[in-house]
């Protein structure tokens, strides 16, 4: 490798083996609340992410079978705008890319199972599935997931809002000792 | 006078840049926060890390305060700002199961874009299970129906469940909240693991 590209290489590896720190969970609280404060005043509504999961869903479903779609009790209700250029959808095609961007600039990046070591890579991989399998259900039944439902309706003061957080954070609470090998 | 979108006939094409522009803000905040990490996120649960909730709570408050604020000087209408509606049975059952799904998967639907985007295999594939979860319910939602409409309270705020005004409501938050970091504080001390720390 010619000298500069050498040295930028070098130096990417030295980042990913020394990742910059995290930012202080305050701050970026404080840095979470002024991005959700600026899409209440912007657009009226705040964050989201499991209804740009669900128009993927929608519009898969209505590319493989579009009767199948129109005639769904539930994934009617949605149909109707393409499901790829929803507000939830660009939001998150951001997330992805502020993610990535946050992650390279740290030093983050790298392809990886992140598990405990007292369980294997597959393990972590079937709890991930399971986990988002339930999430996702959870998610519809309960109108919105940890960002819309919870976060954002707690700022708004909804008991919706306040109602959802208990019971996510209570019965993760309640179930952590069961799953502790996965984690610790 | 805001919010801009609705007010101001703004096009639909700059609602969708204005999308973007405020995911690109969340997914920096929720990386710098370290929530691209399951083991980093599941440590709420075991006390040696306890991030979630310093950053939630902050993030609730800081955005609660600034909707006071803007109404206060007139920046924004809060009769047009979106109140999530309240139903009873499916906001706690719903509630309940993704909190299964959190220390199960280890990530959240939001937190799990993050992690997939710097690499992070297992959120990949958690996001695959969040798709299957939503299609099973699409298509089972007729033996749900029943339980997701149950219980309708309408879109009510906790300051009038009170019948205290959103300004007290806010000040009580932000007590209570403070004496959570406090313990939280307290906690990762109590229940440190450097041996996970320094990885993640």
């Amino acid at each position: 490798m010619p000298g500069r590209q050498a040295d930028t290489y070098i130096n990417m590896k030295e980042k990913i083996r020394h990742p910059k720190p995290y930012m202080n969970p305050y701050l970026a609280g404080i840095l979470l609340g002024f991005v959700l404060l600026a899409s209440f005043y912007l657009t009226g509504r705040g964050l989201g992410a499991s209804g740009a999961t669900r128009s993927m869903v929608i519009g898969a479903v209505t590319t493989v079978t579009p009767e199948h779609a129109e005639n769904s009790g539930y994934f009617s209700k949605y149909l109707g705008d393409n499901q790829m250029k929803t507000w939830l959808v660009l939001e998150i095609a951001g997330v992805i890319i502020g993610g990535f961007l946050s992650g390279a600039w740290a030093g983050r990046l790298k392809i990886r199972v992140e598990h405990s070591p007292g369980i294997t890579k597959r393990k972590r991989i079937y709890m991930a599935i399971l986990g988002g399998l339930l999430f996702g259900f959870g998610s519809q039944l309960g109108r919105g997931c940890t960002s819309g439902a919870a976060l954002t309706g707690m700022s708004v003061m909804s008991l919706a809002g306040f109602v959802t957080m208990m019971a996510i954070f209570g019965t993760a609470f309640l179930l952590a000792y069961f799953f502790r090998k996965n984690w610790i | 006078m805001g919010p801009l979108v609705p007010l101001q006939n703004i096009s639909n094409e700059l609602n969708l840049l204005i999308a973007f522009v405020i995911g690109l803000g969340f997914g920096i905040a929720l990386e710098q926060a370290g929530f691209s990490s399951s083991r980093k996120l599941a440590g709420m649960f075991y006390g040696y890390d306890t991030t979630v909730l310093k950053v939630f709570f902050t993030a609730a408050i800081t955005a609660m305060l600034g909707l006071i604020f803007l109404n206060f000087i007139g920046l924004i209408d809060l009769d047009i700002v979106y109140v999530n509606e309240y139903y009873v049975y499916s906001a706690i059952v719903g509630g309940v199961i993704m909190g299964a799904g959190f220390i199960i998967g280890g990530f959240c639907p939001g937190t799990s874009f993050t992690a997939a985007a710097i690499g992070k295999v297992d959120a990949m594939w958690f996001i695959l299970g969040s798709m299957i979860g939503i299609l099973i319910f699409g298509e089972t939602f007729i033996f749900w129906q029943d339980l997701y409409m149950s219980g309708y309270k309408g879109a009510i705020k906790i300051s009038d469940v009170l019948g205290i005004r959103d300004g007290y409501f806010a000040l009580l938050l932000i007590l209570v909240a403070t004496l959570m970091f406090w313990v939280a504080e307290l906690a990762e001390k109590k229940f440190k693991r450097e041996d996970i720390t320094k990885e993640i």
